[in-house]
């Protein structure tokens, strides 16, 4: 059966026809076999462009469509939507890539018209041979998994569950809450962060719709939009939380204290301990690696103060699988640690503190119990200084990158400082205040009016140990003046880093990560919580150094696009995807092992190889791989590819 | 309209230019000043130190008597203009500043009266199409360069006299007299007030950089409203012109000489043999010097 | 130089706010008021340093600097700060604490005659209130 395939050729303004000719490809093509119709517009992609290659498939009858335009990325949803509305099946629609591929990388026009003509030549032989075709439908799971249970995970479960779905929220440490539980108070307001975070983390404990999922971490992941399965592993707390009541006689009991990791060092923890009183779940876990018991089988006094034998030694770890239909990644940030700078001290002097030990020694809940106290003596520092982007700007040894949060944590941290030591002075070293969100530039004026702060621009270049002082060597290259200060107490803004292991979560999730290994999101600007891969969904620090608005709201437009995802009963998958003929495939399975989407499997009854078509990507792997040539590639099987190969070698 | 006339120290003596000129103007536009019967030098700057409020007690004591004739207060220079409005401004804003003043001084007020420098007087209450109307000679094609300086216009909240950034009423003023208006971008600097008191030299830059500015766009005359303005850049342009070969010596006036030369008053009255630039070469070539002889 | 509570919040700079009014903190040092001074091509160190350096209690450089005595209080700095600083006080201030501790920054005596018979009467007075009073 002759064809009759229109080929449209696109000039995208300057784009293409700076470089191709393209009214040249549009007439060469006219006496191809099969083509019969060819047209080139300035913008094929407009209305006006859509509406000729409409007019032409219906007037000339067309029963296959090339357009040679920009990458299929961009467009080819466009053309084969504009082809559907004007009867045509939108799988005989092919985009010859003439701009990524031919005009915007090369230069000589002669040359790439040529290649243009090729390209556009291959494309009618696909055309050729393409098939009408209906997409796939897929069912999805209504229920979104979470993971990370900081105030950007817990708000974005919020969301999903108050809109009526299933969520289940794992957090890796024992008791939600994240970064923020840290925190004392929240800038630009100065409210307490507990008095707005706990609000939040009750109502996720007690959420009918959510299934929290403390101290679990994720295993495995499988699947795709709408069908992933979760393995997730539910680490031993050694004590029953069922069984639990919370009365915490345990820990008062237990003997061994060590640093608590929650405070930074600045405070205790005992054995077994919960992280915080506010926290969620409020229930205690035994550490095995400090446990007296588990060192030399002796102690027990836990297990002979609680009432409801909740202690339970022999407790294992549990793996549990869940569908899910999305999946919101908040796993959040860590500070860059501060032995990394030798210049300030390698972490080894006591009183040279980073912000989070700050929000640790000034918070009410914390070892001090908000009484300012420097670590080394328990003085109440006078003269204290805060240096800026330690680590962050800094391609050298920290990270080229602005951390965004510390110029605004700082001057909190200033101003708190001299709320408590109302005689005491806060120099700040900056490079630049950035302080750009509402009612931040504000802020730190005003802590310059009020609390006398005294910004300096500069780096420090050392800080050592002096006697009961810690000596600060800075410039201010303000004034051109070396500054020295013998401080009390210095408090170094390090950088926000990614979670150590973002970059191992991202491969079990088949997500990207940045050089720096903060998730990558979709589109900078325009998909900016999405990822690569269908259904899965970033929110907070994870993705980029954020503050707590921010983190908010990204969370709120994470949910909003799982609520989307969930609005309707099935999703559509391409169709482009392989199929088996059963009657030459000899059930090898070499397909299997090629596959890397899991959409290979063998039926070991009928000894033939299966697709899942739903995980098939269409990546076109296994068809190369089968021996016999068993295995197809819809709309590219080996008939198609080898004339387009004719046509360029013509 | 009748004011309390309040013409400064420097009035009486080196600019009597000035004042002479202002007085064959006011009588030609029916402006009577009624000069005080008893007035004292404002102190020339206006005290910036908040510790300190003796400096107020001259000022203030010329606004108290000025009150008392019922006539709004007017002042030609521009430092009195400065001084006396910003402590008016002060004395209305700072009941403690005001109650110290009053008892130390022996005179009631609170800040109520008006200050108007004789331009505010022109363009407010008389208003420019009155002028426009009584100018007999209209002073046609001469290309007129407004100098503001400092003291008109800032600080802005308290003076309220034009904007300090963008002025206008001595270009509207120029233009109702017949003459064009040139603007440059210096108008407002400043041209060194005293500071050549204590060394001649510091002031010399930056009075060249507004001569040069007028007079690379057109000008042939600087007008200007305050004797140390004039006594600035009229005076340094001899030396100027030693060490630059090139530049153009501009005539400085007073903004009250065009303005009697337009209303027609006698040429004696305007006191050009003041000038250390002659400005009748000027007047002369654009047709104005018959009027002047 | 080593700075600490007693250069930043020292009697000097509590002094100098007292005279002025102003907040010496206020300023973070834009550079808007030297780049429209119109004297700074006369002064030793910029407006805006001066300030910088009153704001680490640098007394003694600051007392030496004779852009102190080149400030002409005309206040274009002051119109134009984004930060409501009036810089022309500061000065003031700075000029006030030389001043009140004896130290005349003009001998009439040595004011050349001519000058003396030449300047209007306003320029005397201006220059005997700012220089030695």
């Amino acid at each position: 059966m002759t064809r009759r395939i229109g080929v449209f050729v696109c000039w995208c303004g300057f784009n293409i026809s700076a470089t191709v000719d393209v009214q040249r490809v549009s007439r060469s093509l006219l006496d191809y076999p099969g083509v019969a119709w060819t047209a080139d517009y300035k913008y094929c992609c407009s209305d006006p462009g859509q509406r000729m290659l409409k007019e032409a498939i219906v007037s000339e009858g067309l029963d296959g469509v090339v357009v040679a335009a920009c990458s299929p990325s961009m467009h080819e949803v466009t053309f084969r939507g504009a082809a559907e509305a004007a009867g045509l099946n939108p799988y005989q629609v092919e985009i010859a890539n003439i701009r990524e591929q031919c005009s915007w990388v090369h230069a000589d026009r002669e040359a790439a018209t040529a290649k243009a003509i090729e390209l556009v030549k291959t494309m009618v032989e696909k055309v050729r041979g393409d098939e009408s075709l209906q997409p796939i439908s897929v069912p999805v799971t209504k229920r979104c998994l979470v993971i990370g249970g900081g105030i950007s995970g817990m708000q974005a479960a919020l969301e999903v569950a108050q809109a009526g779905y299933q969520v289940i929220l794992v957090e890796r440490e024992p008791t939600i809450g994240g970064r923020m539980a840290q925190l004392g108070e929240t800038f630009p307001t100065l409210d307490c962060a507990s008095c707005i975070l706990t609000p939040k983390t009750a109502e996720v404990g007690r959420h009918a719709r959510i299934r929290l999922m403390a101290f679990s971490e994720i295993q495995k992941v499988s699947g795709y939009v709408g069908n992933f399965e979760v393995e997730i592993k539910k680490k031993p707390t050694y004590v029953d939380w069922d069984k639990c009541t919370g009365c915490m006689e345990c820990v008062t009991r237990c003997p061994k204290k060590l640093p608590a990791e929650f405070e930074r060092g600045t405070g205790q923890r005992k054995s077994i301990y919960v992280t915080f009183p506010q926290a969620v779940p409020y229930r205690p876990r035994i550490d095995r690696e400090s446990c007296i018991y588990f060192a030399s089988g002796r102690c027990r006094i836990c297990v002979r103060y609680c009432q409801v034998e909740a202690i339970d030694f022999e407790q294992q770890e549990t793996v549990v699988t869940e569908k899910v239909g999305a999946i919101i990644v908040a796993t959040g940030y860590d500070l860059m640690p501060k032995d990394r700078f030798g210049e300030y001290g390698y972490g080894k002097i006591p009183d040279v503190i980073d912000g989070l030990e700050f929000e640790r020694l000034n918070s009410s809940s914390g070892p001090t119990s908000g009484e300012l106290r420097r670590p080394s003596d328990g003085k109440i520092p006078e003269e204290v200084v805060f240096i800026q982007c330690v680590g962050s700007r800094d391609q050298e040894k920290g990270m080229p990158y602005c951390s965004k949060i510390c110029c605004m944590y700082t001057a909190k941290h200033a101003r708190l400082f001299k709320h408590k030591v109302p005689q005491g002075q806060a120099y700040i070293f900056y490079m630049d205040v950035r302080a750009a969100g509402k009612g931040y530039e504000e802020f730190i004026q005003k802590g310059v009016d009020e609390e006398k702060l005294l910004y300096l621009r500069g780096r420090v270049a050392r800080v050592f140990q002096d006697g009961d002082k810690v000596m600060v060597w800075g410039e201010d290259t303000l004034s051109g003046k070396k500054i020295e200060i013998a401080a009390d107490l210095v408090v170094l803004a390090t950088a926000m880093v990614p979670r150590e292991d973002a970059r191992a979560l991202a491969q079990l999730l088949k997500i990207g990560t940045d050089a720096y290994g903060f998730f990558n999101e979709a589109h900078p600007k325009l998909r900016p919580v999405e990822t690569l891969t269908s259904g899965i969904f970033l929110t907070g620090a994870a993705q980029a150094p954020k503050d707590i608005p921010d983190s908010v709201s990204q969370a709120g437009s994470a949910a909003s696009k799982v609520l989307g995802l969930f609005a309707g009963d099935a999703l559509t998958h391409a169709p482009t995807v392989v199929e088996v003929d059963a009657e030459l495939c000899s059930g090898c399975g070499i397909c299997v092992d090629t596959c890397p989407y899991g959409a290979r499997e063998l039926d070991q009854y009928e000894r033939v190889a299966r697709v899942r078509e739903v995980l098939c990507q269409g990546c076109g792997a296994c068809a190369a791989a089968c021996p016999n040539g068993a295995t197809r590639h819809r709309n590219l099987d080996a008939g198609q590819v080898l004339a387009m190969i004719d046509a360029v070698l013509d | 309209m009748k004011y309390a006339y309040f013409p400064g120290c420097t009035l009486h003596t080196q600019a009597d230019n000035f004042r002479l000129s202002c007085d064959a103007s006011c009588r030609e536009l029916g402006l009577e000043l009624a000069e005080l019967q008893s007035w004292e030098c404002c102190g020339a700057v206006f005290p910036l130190s908040t510790d300190n409020r003796l400096p107020l007690a001259s000022p203030f004591r010329t606004l108290a008597r000025a009150h008392a004739t019922g006539q709004p207060l007017l002042t030609l220079c521009s430092a009195c203009y400065n001084v006396l409005k910003r402590t008016n401004y002060t004395v209305s804003g700072n009941a403690e500043v005001r109650e110290k003043l009053e008892a130390f001084v022996e005179l009631p007020y609170a800040g109520q009266g008006r200050v108007v420098h004789l331009l505010e007087a022109i363009r407010d209450d008389l208003g420019w199409g009155a002028l426009r109307a009584r100018v007999k000679r209209p002073l046609s094609g001469l290309p007129v360069a407004a100098y503001y300086g400092c003291l008109l216009l800032r600080p802005q909240e308290e003076l309220q006299f034009d904007d300090p950034e963008n002025p206008r009423v001595l270009e509207e003023l120029v233009s109702a007299l017949g003459a064009k208006p040139v603007l440059y971008p210096h108008r407002a600097e400043c041209c060194g007030a005293y500071l050549g008191v204590r060394d001649s030299e510091s002031t010399l830059g930056a009075v060249r950089t507004i001569l040069q500015a007028a007079g690379a766009r057109g000008a042939r005359v600087l007008v200007t409203s305050c004797p140390l303005c004039f006594y600035n850049l009229d005076s340094a342009q001899a030396r100027i012109s030693q060490e630059d070969l090139a530049f153009k010596p501009l005539p400085v006036l007073y903004f009250t000489q065009l303005l009697a030369l337009a209303l027609g008053a006698p040429a004696s009255q305007l006191v050009l043999s003041r000038h250390q630039v002659d400005p009748w070469p000027a007047l002369q070539e654009l047709g104005l010097g018959e009027v002047v002889a | 130089m080593q700075i600490s509570r007693s250069e930043v919040r020292s009697d000097f700079v509590l002094r100098v706010e007292e005279i002025s009014g102003e907040k010496i903190l206020g300023c973070y040092q834009c550079g808007k008021c030297s780049a429209g001074c119109p004297m700074i091509q006369v002064m030793d160190c910029p407006p805006h340093q001066v300030l910088r350096l009153t704001q680490l209690g640098s007394r003694d450089e600051v007392l030496a600097s004779g852009t102190i005595w080149l400030c002409a209080s005309c206040q274009t700095c002051a119109s134009r700060c984004p930060r409501g600083v009036d810089l022309s006080r500061i000065m003031e201030a700075l000029r006030a604490v030389r001043l009140r501790a004896g130290q005349p920054a003009l001998d009439l005596g040595s004011v050349p005659k001519e000058v003396l018979g030449d300047v209007p009467q306003q320029a005397l007075v201006a220059s005997l209130r700012k220089y030695t009073s």
